[in-house]
């Protein structure tokens, strides 16, 4: 076992008892990537020096015993988060060369913590996309089969985690960009309630679905991670003031009488059998841990894919006005007034899936239009959003598929806009009810591609989300699988 | 069909985009059958529901007004694709 195979607790004990240094751990996670990235695609920008720098004064904090949560880890941060001083391009032409003057808060803390960060990751321009297919830096390979996509739109810190390109990374997940990803590449991912991670100096998408979260290597990293994320922020309005639980404290106990919701609609036809029997699976699992299982129903799940992509573009639409070629981004030189300038800066910095959000969004929420889209959409999502609440009356968590199919081949739905929206009916409710989740590794498909399980939990139940993944993750006690690179 | 060439020409304009012919086409029939989709909606009976733009139960957050330090012109202007003195410079918009 070499040190970037490892994982936080492993490698916190190790620094901890002076065995090893942040210098050494960061040292071979570049040479890891030095050996993989040119067949994966997960980064688009590396920092190695200042890296290597974080690392020394990690070292430096470690032997002064000023230890936090994250001291001296090196971690990978989706290039949707500002940086300060460190490009920040959201996989998109508009902000190739955009350079924030400031920190997002998660970053901030992560690096007042004496956290070490690696570089910033590949995915979907904007977040938009569930395959880090749209990126205008080019696509994130599954590390499992590189025919294949990670998922997204966080596919570059999904892919950067599974294949030990750090020890654990930070996406966001506005319809399932964490949850995705993590399924598809075989390791986990939350994504928290909405509310309880800031969101300041998070590329904007979709303000009201927006969330960062963690991608991790076990869960119990998971739960480290969070406790180093999680809680208010003054500077993000939206931010909750309330407190926040020691999210190890809910790692090691069991669920024993648990009640576990299998909610009806999400086992639907077409769901690939493969993945209905690794979830049949986990169902036995939990029964054997002393959780019952019971039937729950969200009877507007059919609904979600549609009240999404108008809900997601709408707010787009709204937030990608800003990149109008004025105070910072890609401006085209040509046009003759300030008009043709806006318009020939968005037209050629934004890539086709971006232009056609934007183009739904404009459209449901233009005259005439509003009440039959985003009215109506918005009263769809206030129902889903009492269809979990009437739920969790009855049940703990809930137990679902993350995806409905495994990794599916590089440009198959490039051309189907539909069908690639589609692929996110599991993931995209957590996000309207503002519901955390989290995906686990459950198992792999025959051809060798990796399954996820989601759970989800009511507002504020990461706790909960932790401790059925970390009991489950014990019950099984397999050892994890690596990609062959 | 649910959105014309014309309309999503109109559309591109209040979105400040410009899209070429072909564009314009696969746009039209990719919004097409999104739209269309988006019918299945109309099945959900919404008679007196209280739209949700929010997930998270909150009211306003107010804070004190404290003047605090911010970033400087020169920092903000760093990022301008063009800048004059302490300006962002745009082409001209008065004739």
């Amino acid at each position: 076992m070499t040190l970037h195979q490892l994982t936080i607790h492993e490698l916190q004990n190790m620094l901890r008892d002076g065995e090893v240094s942040s210098r050494e751990i960061t040292e071979a996670c570049f040479e890891r990537i030095d050996a993989v990235e040119d067949g994966l695609n997960a980064y688009i920008t590396l920092t190695r020096e200042s890296a290597l720098r974080q690392a020394e004064h990690a070292d430096g904090l470690i032997r002064a015993g000023k230890t936090g949560i994250l001291t001296g880890i090196p971690l990978a941060l989706k290039d949707v988060m500002c940086t300060d001083g460190v490009k920040t391009t959201c996989g998109s032409r508009v902000l190739e060369h955009f350079v924030p003057p400031y920190d997002a808060t998660v970053v901030k803390k992560l690096r007042d913590d004496g956290a070490v960060f690696l570089g910033k990751t590949n995915m979907d321009e904007f977040a938009m996309g569930s395959s880090t297919e749209t990126s205008c830096f080019g696509v994130t390979r599954n590390p499992w089969d590189p025919e294949r996509i990670p998922g997204g739109s966080s596919g570059g810190s999904a892919v950067a985690v599974a294949a030990d390109e750090c020890i654990a990374a930070l996406g966001s997940d506005t319809g399932g960009s964490i949850r995705q990803p993590a399924a598809l590449c075989g390791v986990v991912g939350l994504k928290p309630t909405y509310g309880r991670v800031s969101r300041f100096g998070l590329v904007a998408f979709a303000s009201s679905l927006d969330q960062i979260g963690p991608f991790a290597k076990d869960v119990e990293d998971c739960a480290i991670m969070m406790n180093a994320l999680a809680g208010y922020d003054p500077g993000d309005s939206t931010s909750v003031p309330v407190d926040v639980p020691d999210y190890r404290e809910f790692l090691s106990r069991d669920i024993e009488g648990w009640t576990i919701g299998i909610p009806r609609e999400y086992f639907i036809e077409g769901i690939d059998p493969e993945i209905s029997a690794a979830i049949d699976g986990v169902i036995g699992a939990i029964e054997e841990m002393g959780g019952k299982c019971r039937e729950v129903s969200i009877p507007h799940t059919k609904y979600c894919v549609a009240v999404y992509y108008i809900v997601a573009p709408s707010e787009a639409s709204s937030n990608l006005a800003r990149y109008d070629g004025v105070r910072y981004g890609f401006r085209a030189d040509d046009g003759t007034d300030l008009l043709e300038m806006y318009k020939m800066s968005r037209s050629r910095g934004f890539g086709a899936e971006v232009k056609r959000r934007i183009m739904i969004g404009t459209y449901a929420l233009s005259s005439g239009y509003y009440d039959a889209y985003y009215r109506k959409a918005s009263q769809v999502r206030a129902l889903m959003k009492q269809d979990f609440e009437d739920a969790f009356a009855t049940c703990d968590v809930i137990v679902a598929p993350v995806t409905p199919m495994p990794a599916f081949k590089i440009g198959e739905k490039m051309d189907d806009p539909l069908q690639m929206y589609l692929t996110d009916i599991f993931t995209l409710s957590a996000n309207l009810a503002g519901i955390p989740g989290i995906s686990v590794p459950c198992g792999f498909t025959k051809g060798d591609l990796p399954i996820g399980v989601q759970f989800l939990a009511p507002h504020f139940g990461e706790g909960k989300l932790l401790q059925v993944a970390d009991a489950y993750e014990r019950h099984t006690n397999t050892e994890r699988r690596r990609p062959a690179l | 069909m649910k959105i014309t060439k014309r309309e999503v020409e109109y559309v591109a304009h209040l979105a400040r985009l410009t899209i070429g012919e072909d564009e314009t086409e696969k746009f039209t029939s990719q919004l097409n059958d999104i739209l269309v989709y988006m019918d299945i909606l109309n099945n959900v009976d919404t008679a007196g529901v209280e739209p949700t733009t929010h997930a998270i139960d909150l009211t306003n957050a107010f804070r004190e007004d404290r003047v605090k330090e911010s970033l400087g012109a020169e920092a903000t202007l760093v990022n301008a694709p063009d800048a004059f003195g302490d300006c962002f410079r745009v082409p001209r918009v008065i004739e």
